[in-house]
């Protein structure tokens, strides 16, 4: 049994509508539809294993201002509410520096959670 | 249960202008309005024209407090530090059969003791106003017609009127008024009971429905929705004058008319509607705005609104203003279908009113009255030596909060602590114009409701737009506030 | 009264200003100060949490506020006089400019030259004429990133997104990951101008419907919204009767455009150009009024931060190089758009430009497999061939200075699409 999945290239503004043909073992048997080798690329990654950044804000105590943070590398876009519930879960206080690891090793990933901005 | 002497329903122009004028003398005044804030019904949201007189049939209520009303208009904006200019009027015909009704116009203006008025022929017409149609064939002047911010007149007013003693009770609405014993009355809102021994009806499009719990004397008033476009403050004015069409039976048509504010007002639309709460705007309506005002400036272009908005005119079926003391109600007395010139009226209404009242009910002057504050001149306005000295002794002068209209940090803060003070965004936005401009509270909105939650304590989560369950803000990242289900 | 004068005043400390302030400081313009009326420098960027800035700039994929501080920690470093809580009132023709703070009061500066990098602001309801309530609930997409990124607060639980714009995708990404419900985002166009990756990982990612060629016919609510009217559009962008969808939400969030804010300049009086609402300007982003510069989102409305500081790099220099230099007549070639092409800058080419000249533009369309061509009279500049144009993309081609060679500012240069073979 294969299984066809129809995604859309992210590369540019082109927008190719590739199709993917995956096996039952979720390998990639054949990509179809896009116009250059990144299409290519990104189709298979995006088939096989989706990754997304993730982005969000934290409240910190003693600042009224919270603290923006991203995961310091894409991390599997299944994820992502999980990355949110353990963020959820953070407590951190001023004063903190940009980049520094607000959440190591989030939901086992050994992708940290690091500061976007810092904060004082 | 709560006592007062005097209990007023309805917090608008003609409330607070009889607040006003009530407060000079001695006696417990409450006024209890549905809304949340002074000016929340047809004061808001009207074309907001002082009408010179000469529209309203001589010998009639409209024309005698008209006139009356809008001669006060200039000494009394001047005392209160409310924006009033007497920039004239055009009624305007575009073919010869307006020049009748414009005659017809002239002649009551002259019966009501209108100064001034005359009929001018195109040439005249277009050189007054070049960018009208040059369709216009002739037209009706009006050198004293003028334009006032109905809302901060109202504001100015209800402002004296607590500094003299009168208490304001948002968000209060009246449901039914009983007589109780010794001749007073009980009127009962939703927070509870007030008791009274005078009673006032100023409560615009619901004084129908309270007249007629107190008198068999039927009254029923008709529900007219008026919409309008507001457009930006232009370079250059594209007309002088309030411009009208002829009126008709539905009323004086649809302007174009400049505000005190150099901002330019379309409408009204007029369509009768059953709820006189619901003033939202329609399609259809402001459709029609744009077709009429087509016919007086064929050039007119949408690229520059800002907002549209409307406001419920009540119209009592008899045409005219019903003022006075309640039929067969002793201390019982009401100021029904107030629509246009009920603005222009306001002044003299209150006054007339207030007399009335105090004789009839044998009120003693007071001895002193508190003086009254005029807001500070708006920032913008003035010169840079007045700048410089408001900002050595207040420097909040320095900090911008509402960068389109160029309103300051201490003028929001003085607001916040008016005798009524502005305790939601649009209490601010109309007190100080903070939110007016182009982009409409994008960029001030959120420092807004800071300023006004540390001034007044109110949670930061809690301020609302406009009171009630208008809030801002559902909660916060990680708790939601209460309170916000969906209806 | 306060009098001051520096050599370069740069107005705005967001991206544009940072760019050009570091440029002229580093190429020696000791007098230099930039004006700020937010607490801190940044502009935008410190509100835009979101990844996907500085791929071309530092080959890397930043956020928004760490790319920010990049150029602030840079502007430190060359010690850079950054004043914020200072608002600039107006500009004189003469370049005095007005300012006030709560520090300094009201002060006149004089600057040698002027460069203007105010940003631009978003369209709000009124501007869309849209009939309906005027309830609490009713955001532009800016402000609510504001409450939820830079003050920890929710502006609504259900929400419905107006425009596709990409501050209105990331909205719905952020809202949606914030625990709010985002309904539907609605989009009067037939196609989006958000980028492709922001559709697929804003929307898509969160099964949140795109309705292209839709839009809000009527809001209502009381107090605070309770639902909109979705209709669906014809060609003319005139509502169709009876496609009315109705969806219960107590929050809609309007990203329905940008505009560059451009109330000072014409106080100035700098010419604005009708298409691109900014200034007219010259290929060293000079304005019509000499010595006023202008850079970055209040020039034109770009969609990517790194083209922002890559412009203001090059205003920052060429308005030291005004201070410095004596100033000479020069003429100009003209540039106009030509077909399928809308607010090409700049507008004004120098006869014999010393550097490589990009010109930028929006094409007014979708085009695809179509050519932007570049001529004057009869002589054809440049020519590329593009997969696809899109009004979302700003194009942008750099010609070097021997292209102009030959031309003496008797024709003008015209910017053009010429579209391909379906």
């Amino acid at each position: 049994m294969s299984m066809e999945q129809v995604i859309t290239c992210i590369n540019c503004p082109v927008g190719c509508r590739i199709t993917v043909t995956l096996n039952d073992a979720n390998e990639v048997i054949s990509v179809k539809g896009n116009t250059c080798p990144r299409g290519e690329k990104y189709a298979h990654q995006e088939c096989t294993l989706p990754l997304r950044m993730i982005t969000a804000v934290i409240p910190v105590e003693n600042s009224a201002i919270p603290l923006s943070v991203k995961t310091a590398e894409p991390v599997p876009k299944r994820l992502i509410s999980q990355v949110m519930e353990e963020l959820r879960a953070v407590q951190i206080s001023v004063p903190i520096s940009l980049g520094q690891v607000v959440l190591p090793n989030v939901c086992d990933t050994g992708v940290n959670i690091v500061a976007t901005r810092p904060l004082q | 249960m709560k006592n007062t002497d005097i209990l007023i329903i309805g917090g608008g122009v003609i409330g607070c202008a009889l607040a006003r004028e009530l407060s000079r003398y001695e006696a417990k005044i409450a006024v209890v309005d549905q809304a949340w804030d002074v000016a929340e019904g047809a004061s808001k949201a009207n074309s907001g024209i002082v009408h010179a007189g000469y529209d309203a049939v001589p010998g009639t209520l409209k024309a005698k407090y008209n006139v009356a009303g809008a001669n006060v208009f200039p000494t009394l904006c001047e005392e209160l530090g409310v924006p009033y200019r007497r920039c004239g009027a055009l009624v305007v015909g575009f073919s010869e059969e307006d020049r009748p009704t414009l005659q017809e116009l002239l002649d009551r203006g002259v019966a009501n003791g209108v100064p001034e008025l005359r009929i001018i022929e195109r040439e005249e017409l277009l050189s007054l106003e070049p960018n009208l149609n040059p369709q216009a064939c002739c037209a009706l002047l009006v050198p004293t017609s003028g334009i006032v911010s109905p809302y901060e007149l109202t504001f100015a007013l209800a402002d004296d009127a607590a500094l003299n003693g009168v208490t304001f009770h948002f968000g209060e609405e009246v449901s039914a008024i009983e007589r109780d014993a010794e001749g007073g009355f009980v009127v009962r809102t939703n927070k509870g009971e007030w008791r009274c021994r005078i009673l006032v009806n100023c409560a615009g499009s619901s004084s129908a429905r309270l007249h007629n719990q107190l008198s068999s004397r039927l009254m029923h008033i008709t529900h007219r929705r008026g919409q309008y476009y507001l457009l930006d403050r232009p370079k250059e004015a594209p007309f002088e004058r309030t411009i009208f069409q002829c009126p008709s039976k539905m009323g004086k048509g649809v302007l174009v008319s400049p505000t005190v504010h150099g901002n330019v007002l379309l409408g009204p639309s007029a369509e009768d509607i059953d709820d006189p709460l619901n003033t939202e705007t329609t399609q259809s309506g402001l459709d029609s705005v744009m077709e009429k005002v087509r016919l007086t400036w064929p050039k007119v272009s949408l690229r520059t609104n800002i907002t549209n908005f409307s406001g419920v005119r009540a119209h009592e079926e008899r045409g005219d203003f019903i003022l006075g003391a309640v039929d067969g109600c002793p201390g019982a007395y009401e100021a029904v279908g107030i629509e246009s010139p009920g603005l222009s009226s306001a002044p003299a209404i209150g006054k007339a009113l207030a007399e009335q009242i105090a004789g009839e009910q044998r009120l003693p002057a007071k001895a002193e009255l508190a003086p009254y504050q005029k807001p500070a001149i708006p920032f913008r306005e003035m010169t840079p030596e007045e700048q410089e000295k408001a900002l050595a002794e207040n420097p909040l002068y320095g900090s911008i909060i509402c960068r389109c209209e160029v309103v300051t940090e201490a003028e929001i803060v003085a607001a916040t602590h008016r005798p009524v003070p502005a305790t939601h965004i649009d209490a601010v936005k109309r007190r100080t114009r903070a939110g007016m401009g182009r982009c409409q509270g994008g960029f001030c909105s959120p420092r807004v409701a800071a300023i006004i939650s540390r001034e007044t304590g109110i949670p930061l989560q809690d301020i609302t737009k406009n009171g009630g369950n208008s809030y801002l803000l559902t909660g916060t990242l990680t708790k939601e506030a209460e309170g916000r289900e969906q209806a | 009264m306060n009098r001051q004068h520096v050599d370069i005043l740069i107005i705005g400390a967001g991206p544009a200003g940072l760019a050009a302030a570091i440029a002229a400081r580093e190429d020696g313009i000791e007098s230099l100060l930039v004006l700020e009326r937010e607490s801190n420098p940044g502009g935008i960027l410190r509100q835009c949490i979101h990844n996907g800035f500085g791929l071309h700039r530092f080959k890397e994929e930043l956020t928004g506020p760490e790319y920010a501080q990049r150029d602030i920690d840079r502007a430190k470093e060359l010690e850079i006089d950054i004043e914020c809580d200072t608002t600039v009132l107006a500009v004189s023709p003469d370049r005095v400019v007005t300012c006030i703070s709560r520090e300094k009061g009201l002060r006149f500066i004089e600057a040698s030259a002027i460069i203007l990098a105010m940003g631009c602001r978003e369209r709000p309801r009124g501007a869309l004429c849209t009939p309906g309530t005027r309830c609490a609930g009713i955001y532009s997409a800016g402000t609510a990133q504001r409450f939820v990124n830079l003050e920890g607060y929710m502006p609504g639980k259900r929400v419905v997104i107006l425009g596709s714009g990409d501050i209105g995708l990331i909205m719905a990404r952020r809202m949606t990951l914030q625990g709010a419900k985002v309904l539907a985002c609605v989009e009067i166009m037939p196609f989006s101008s958000g980028l492709n990756r922001n559709i697929v990982q804003c929307l898509n990612d969160y099964d949140i419907p795109l309705y292209l060629s839709h839009t809000v016919t009527d809001i209502q609510g009381r107090e605070r919204l309770e639902s909109v009217t979705v209709s669906q559009v014809d060609a003319q962008r005139r509502p169709v009767p009876g496609t009315e969808m109705v969806f219960e939400c107590d929050t809609l969030l309007l990203s329905v455009g940008l505009i560059p804010e451009n109330e000072l300049s014409e106080g100035a009086g700098v010419q604005i150009s009708p298409a691109t609402s900014g200034a007219v300007v010259t290929d060293t982003f000079e304005t019509s009024v000499p010595g006023v510069f202008a850079c970055g989102n209040v020039l034109h409305v770009h969609d990517l931060v790194d083209h922002v500081s890559n412009e203001s790099f090059q205003a920052g220099h060429a308005a030291a190089r005004f201070v410095r230099d004596s100033h000479e007549e020069k003429t100009f070639l003209r540039v106009e758009d030509g077909e399928g092409v809308r607010g090409t800058v700049p507008q004004k080419i120098q006869v014999h430009p010393q550097e490589a000249v990009t010109l930028m533009f929006r094409p007014s369309g979708v085009f695809r497999n179509a050519s932007a061509v570049i001529s004057c009279g009869g002589k054809e500049l440049l020519r590329r061939k593009a997969m696809i144009f899109t009004p979302g993309e700003m194009a942008a081609y750099t010609l070097k200075p021997d292209a102009f060679d030959g031309l003496d500012g008797s024709e003008p240069v015209v910017v053009r699409i010429e579209k391909g073979a379906e």
